[in-house]
């Protein structure tokens, strides 16, 4: 049975299949030494024993000497009011570019776009001084304020709008429905898969986010993790490697946990957010 | 009917637009503005000096060393790691055996911060203690060697970090070109008794030139954008070998503290940007087809 499927393996597969897992393997290594060392005593940095007894100490220490918790907690608020706000703002604008007629939508449009190209991460300069002005340095909500009002975002949105029949609209209006009903309950239902990729994208890239949050904050009331992890292992205090590994390990973990679980969806959800 | 789509129009896109225009296009606005300034001190306010900054930057030999770095960083993380990218994707898309698990190895450093990154290569670079020195002088008895801490070596060593963390990123994008080709043309090029080299070059690859566009200007946006690895690995350092324009803006504004001259510093990045947007226009135009 099935004899045409079980052929030998020809040479060709084999020899990508050779390459693909050096590759694989090459690519694995950081991340793999990585998790080696903050999991086990610093004696076994550079020595590979199948039996070196594995220990939690690294990540006890790393807790212990810096004030972790509270940088975790900040970049959880930070994230969630970033990605909350960035729902908000950007359906509303999405829905009025795909839906509705007004004079200087198409100008209005090609502005949005622009912030593709002109970042709010290369106005640091600006930035800070309207910040200033503002009277919130030094805090969470700074952070955020920048990136709120994403093009990026806006973009997705009403290239998602845009493919939902009109047919809908109609039968909705007919029923009496509002336009913020009609964005409720068929828009916003239909544009899920887009809401979970854009969802997506927007953690990691903020919880990853570093120059912009490096120069508005300075106190351990406002720091993200990754400012934290920064400071941390800046000081020349000689703090082991595998305790900075261990914190290095820990800020980027709920991440690379989330991304292990979910490994499909990421990958699904950063190519939805990726094709234009 | 229409009176009221006008209203409701400008009153969904008011929030959005307050915003973006506080914070993209203001300070866009005034950063080009403000290069013509001086920079305030004290109780002096900033004065209109003209293209003085301008001179400076001309006349700035760390400037040109900067943006030579960012030349030299982009050339030796764009093309590889696109390359790779195809590589991977190609793979990880085909019928081989652990495509899962190479795929999870490719992607993960893409989810990791830039900074956690930077930190797990910095231990790899550490003259006679991280693993690239325990691997020279364990197998081939090689003495120590400081990558991070010597001008030639310095920016290659950032380059290997950049490419390890992007191509990843870039694999996602050929794999959903990949998969959006139909299968018919692989069978018919079979039938036709085409060779996989001969259907990779003539069929794929030009099918698959709209994904290496769209990859490259990422990739060369992200080569001006992602600059928090040097401020783990070198500070930019040893004497300005590894600093990049945003890092070296940064620096003007934040350690100098001459938001002027970091004005002008930030409007060279926003030219450069806008040659790569008119070229990435003209190109998308003429050379490449949507499906």
């Amino acid at each position: 049975m099935n004899l045409t499927r079980r052929r030998v393996p020809e040479f060709g597969v084999m020899l990508n299949s050779v390459a693909m897992w050096t590759l694989a393997t090459l690519w694995a290594l950081p991340l793999l030494y990585a998790i080696w060392t903050a999991f086990h005593p610093a004696a076994y940095e550079t020595r590979f024993v199948i039996t070196a007894p594995l220990t939690l100490d690294n990540f006890v220490k790393a807790w212990n000497a810096a004030p972790f918790a509270r940088y975790f907690l900040n970049t959880f608020m930070l994230v969630t009011m970033i990605l909350a706000s960035q729902f908000i703002l950007c359906t509303l604008a999405a829905f009025a570019f795909a839906r509705f007629r007004f004079p200087g939508r198409s100008i209005l449009f090609s502005l949005v776009l622009l912030q593709l190209l002109v970042m709010p991460d290369i106005l640091i300069v600006e930035n800070y001084k309207t910040i200033r002005a503002l009277g919130l340095v030094d805090t969470i909500v700074a952070i955020g304020l920048p990136y709120i009002a994403s093009g990026f975002g806006i973009f997705l949105l009403r290239q998602t709008f845009m493919s939902i029949p009109r047919e809908l609209d109609d039968a909705a209006r007919i029923e009496g429905c509002s336009f913020i009903g009609l964005l409720w309950r068929v828009y916003i239902p239909l544009a899920r898969p887009t809401y979970l990729a854009y969802g997506l994208v927007s953690v990691s890239h903020h919880w990853n986010n570093f120059l912009w949050p490096l120069i508005i904050t300075n106190s351990v009331e406002t720091r993200p993790v990754t400012v934290g992890l920064s400071v941390f292992s800046a000081v020349d205090a000689g703090i082991e490697w595998s305790v900075i590994n261990a914190a290095t390990l820990m800020t980027s973990g709920p991440l690379l946990l989330g991304f292990l679980l979910f490994q499909r969806q990421f990958v699904q959800s950063f190519m939805r957010a990726g094709i234009r | 009917m229409h009176r009221r789509e006008w209203v409701y129009g400008w009153l969904f896109l008011t929030p959005a637009l307050v915003f973006l225009f506080a914070f993209t296009h203001y300070p866009a606005f005034n950063t080009i503005l403000g290069s013509f300034f001086s920079t305030p001190r004290g109780r002096k306010p900033a004065e209109f000096i003209g293209l003085e900054n301008y001179r400076d930057l001309v006349a700035d030999e760390v400037f040109w060393k900067v943006l030579t770095n960012n030349f030299w960083f982009a050339l030796g993380t764009i093309p590889i790691s696109v390359a790779l990218a195809l590589l991977m994707a190609l793979w990880v898309n085909g019928r081989l055996r652990g495509t899962t698990l190479s795929r999870v190895a490719f992607f993960a450093p893409t989810v990791l911060p830039l900074i956690a990154v930077a930190n797990i290569w910095l231990f790899f670079y550490t003259p006679g203690f991280g693993l690239i020195d325990q691997l020279r002088s364990g197998i081939f008895g090689l003495p120590a060697i400081n990558l991070l801490g010597n001008p030639d070596t310095v920016l290659g060593a950032v380059i290997v970090v950049a490419i390890w963390k992007e191509a990843g990123f870039f694999m996602i994008f050929y794999l959903a070109a990949l998969q959006s080709i139909p299968p018919v043309l692989r069978e018919a090029a079979e039938i036709e008794g085409a060779s996989s080299f001969y259907y990779l070059r003539r069929v794929l690859f030009p099918l698959l030139m709209p994904t290496t566009l769209f990859v490259s200007i990422n990739a060369v946006i992200n080569s001006f954008r992602l600059v928090d690895h040097i401020f783990v690995m070198t500070d930019g350092g040893p004497d300005n070998a590894s600093s990049l324009l945003l890092f070296y803006i940064y620096e003007v504004a934040f350690k100098y503290w001459q938001t002027g001259y970091a004005a002008t510093l930030t409007v060279v990045m926003l030219v450069l940007l806008s040659i790569l947007a008119i070229g990435q226009f003209f190109l998308f135009d003429r050379k490449v087809h949507y499906q």
